[in-house]
C-alpha cells in the first residue's frame, strides 16, 4: 500500500469543513453526563427540552462513579445529573462545579422484580423462599441503588442467609439486565426500568426500609458561561419535566 | 484520599482467583487447542475453513458480544443449561469456558503456524522409520512446533489474565469467586481508588510487557534454529 499525503490531507480538511457546516451557528449545545439509571427519561426530556428551546442537549450515559472519575479528567461535560448525592457534592467541594447549583432532581425508588410472573407477591415473601439460586444488586459501594438494596436486606433481617445468593452488577443496568435474561431469578432494581413491564412481578419496597435515593443534578464548571447549560437545568425543574421524571418511576422533591 | 494500604486481602484474593481462571483456562486451551490446531494444520476443504473461522472469530467480536451470547446461552431456558443441568452464569467454571471460547483463536493460530512450517518431510521420515502416526505426533511433530505451543500458552495466559467484557457480562462480581482482576481495575477507577488501581493496571502494563519480549525471544530462538 502507498501513502500518500497529499491525499490525506485533503481528505482530513473535507471531513473538517464538512464538520463545520454541520452544527449550525446560531443553536447553542449543551453536552450532559447522565447517570445510567435515568437514561430513558433523561432522552424524553431532551427532546421536549429541544422542543421547547430550539437548544440542543447531547448525553453522555454512564455510571455516576464513572462519569465522576471521567468529570475529574477534564471530561467535557457541562451539566451531571448522579444517581445520588454525594458525587455532586464532592464536584462541588473539589471546584468542578458551580457552588450553590445542586438541587434534587429525582427520587429514585427500589423494586425487587423477577421476569416470572408468579415469584413475587408484593411482599418480601419471595426473599424467604428457598427456591431460587441468585438474586441480583447493583455494587452496593459504587452504585445508591445497590446500597439500598443491601439496607433492605438488612432491615428484613435477611441479609446473612441472603449473602451466598448474592450477584453483583456494575450498575443497575447490568443488574436488571441480570434479572431481565433469567439469570437471577430475583433482584432489587430502579423502579424506573420496570415501570413499564407488566409480564413480570414486583415488590415496591416501602420507603421506610431504605435511605430516600436521592439523585442530584449539578452544573459543572465547563457549563458555568454556557446559557445552554443553565436552560437545561432550569428546564429539569418544569412541571412538563417533572412529568416525565414522574411517569418514569421516580419521586420529585416538592 | 483515606488512608488505606496499597495490598489488601481483597486485592490479593482478586489476583489469586485470576492467576487460577488463566492458568485453568491456558491448560484446557493446550488440551483442547493442540489437536484442533493439528487437524487445521492438514489442509483441507472449505469447510475446515469455516472451522478456522469460526476458530478466529474472538479476535474480531467484542468481547460485550461475546459475554452477552454466553449470558443468554447460560440462562435457565437455554439447551447448554438442560444439558448440564446446572446454570454456568456467575460461576468459576462458567468463567472458565467463557475464556476458552475467548482466548481459543490466540492459542490455536501460533499452533497451528508452527505445525504447518513444518512441512510434511519430518513426519515423512518418521513414518518411513516405522513410526506410528500417534507416535510420531508425539515425538516429532510436538517437539518440532514447541515454540508455537509455547507462545500459543503464552499468549493465551495472558489474553485471559486481561479480559474484561466477557467476565464482566457473566461473572456477577463475586468475590473471591467470579471477580478478576480487570473488573477490580474498573471498580477502583470508578471510586477514585487511583493508588490501587495504578498498582493493579500497572502490573498488567509489566506483565504484558515481559509477555510480547519473551515471544519475541522465543521466536528469535525459531528463526536462529532453522538457520
Amino acid at each position: 500500500m502507498t501513502f500518500r499525503p497529499t491525499a490525506l490531507r485533503s481528505g482530513i480538511a473535507a471531513l473538517l469543513a464538512a464538520l463545520a457546516l454541520s452544527s449550525p451557528a446560531r443553536a447553542a449545545e449543551t453536552v450532559v453526563a447522565v447517570a445510567a439509571n435515568f437514561t430513558e427519561a433523561a432522552t424524553e426530556i431532551g427532546e421536549a427540552f429541544e422542543k421547547a428551546t430550539g437548544d440542543r442537549v447531547t448525553y453522555s450515559f454512564g455510571s455516576t462513579g464513572q462519569l465522576y472519575a471521567q468529570i475529574t479528567q477534564d471530561a467535557p461535560f457541562e451539566v451531571f445529573l448522579a444517581a445520588d448525592q454525594a458525587r455532586p457534592e464532592k464536584a462541588e467541594a473539589e471546584g468542578f462545579a458551580v457552588p450553590g447549583s445542586r438541587f434534587t432532581y429525582a427520587v429514585g425508588k427500589l423494586v425487587l422484580y423477577s421476569t416470572d410472573a408468579g415469584a413475587i407477591d408484593g411482599s418480601s415473601d419471595a426473599l424467604e423462599q428457598p427456591g431460587f439460586a441468585h438474586v441480583a444488586i447493583a455494587n452496593p459501594v459504587t452504585a445508591p441503588y445497590g446500597a439500598a438494596a443491601v439496607e433492605v436486606m438488612k432491615a428484613l433481617g435477611l441479609y446473612e442467609t441472603l449473602e451466598p445468593k448474592i450477584v453483583q452488577g456494575k450498575s443497575i443496568s447490568q443488574t436488571h439486565q441480570f434479572v431481565a435474561t433469567g439469570n437471577a431469578e430475583l433482584g432489587f432494581v430502579a423502579l424506573s426500568q420496570v415501570v413499564a413491564d407488566d409480564s413480570g412481578s414486583k415488590w415496591m419496597i416501602p420507603q421506610e426500609l431504605y435511605t430516600p435515593i436521592r439523585q442530584d443534578a449539578v452544573l459543572l464548571e465547563k457549563g458555568a458561561g454556557n446559557a445552554a447549560a443553565r436552560a437545561y437545568l432550569d428546564f429539569l425543574k418544569s412541571p412538563e419535566a417533572l412529568a416525565i421524571i414522574g411517569k418514569y418511576g421516580y419521586g420529585t422533591e416538592d | 484520599m483515606t488512608a488505606s494500604p496499597l495490598f489488601d486481602a481483597a486485592m490479593i484474593e482478586t489476583i489469586l482467583l485470576t492467576l487460577k481462571l488463566a492458568g485453568i483456562t491456558t491448560v484446557v486451551l493446550l488440551l483442547v487447542g493442540t489437536p484442533l490446531a493439528w487437524w487445521l494444520a492438514q489442509g483441507g476443504g472449505l469447510w475446515k475453513e469455516i472451522v478456522a473461522t469460526v476458530v478466529a472469530l474472538p479476535i474480531v467480536l467484542p468481547p460485550t458480544v461475546l459475554g452477552f451470547y454466553l449470558l443468554i446461552a447460560m440462562g435457565p431456558q437455554s439447551p447448554l443449561t438442560g444439558l448440564l443441568g446446572r446454570q454456568l452464569s456467575f460461576t468459576f467454571t462458567g468463567l472458565v469456558l467463557g475464556s476458552v471460547i475467548y482466548s481459543l483463536p490466540f492459542v490455536v493460530n501460533p499452533i497451528r503456524n508452527a505445525f504447518e512450517a513444518m512441512g510434511p518431510r519430518p513426519l515423512e521420515a518418521a513414518a518411513t522409520l516405522r513410526a506410528a502416526p500417534l507416535d510420531a505426533f508425539v515425538s516429532v511433530a510436538l517437539p518440532l512446533a514447541s515454540p508455537g505451543i509455547m507462545t500459543g500458552a503464552i499468549l493465551g495466559f495472558a489474553h485471559t489474565v486481561g479480559e474484561f467484557g466477557v467476565v464482566l457480562m457473566i461473572g456477577g462480581g463475586i468475590p473471591g469467586r467470579t471477580k478478576v482482576l480487570s473488573v477490580t481495575i474498573f471498580d477502583y477507577v470508578e471510586t477514585l481508588q487511583w493508588p490501587k488501581a495504578h498498582v493493579l493496571a500497572g502490573g498488567m502494563l509489566a506483565m504484558s510487557f515481559v509477555v510480547i519480549l519473551a515471544m519475541m525471544l522465543i521466536e528469535r530462538r525459531l528463526n536462529g534454529g532453522r538457520r
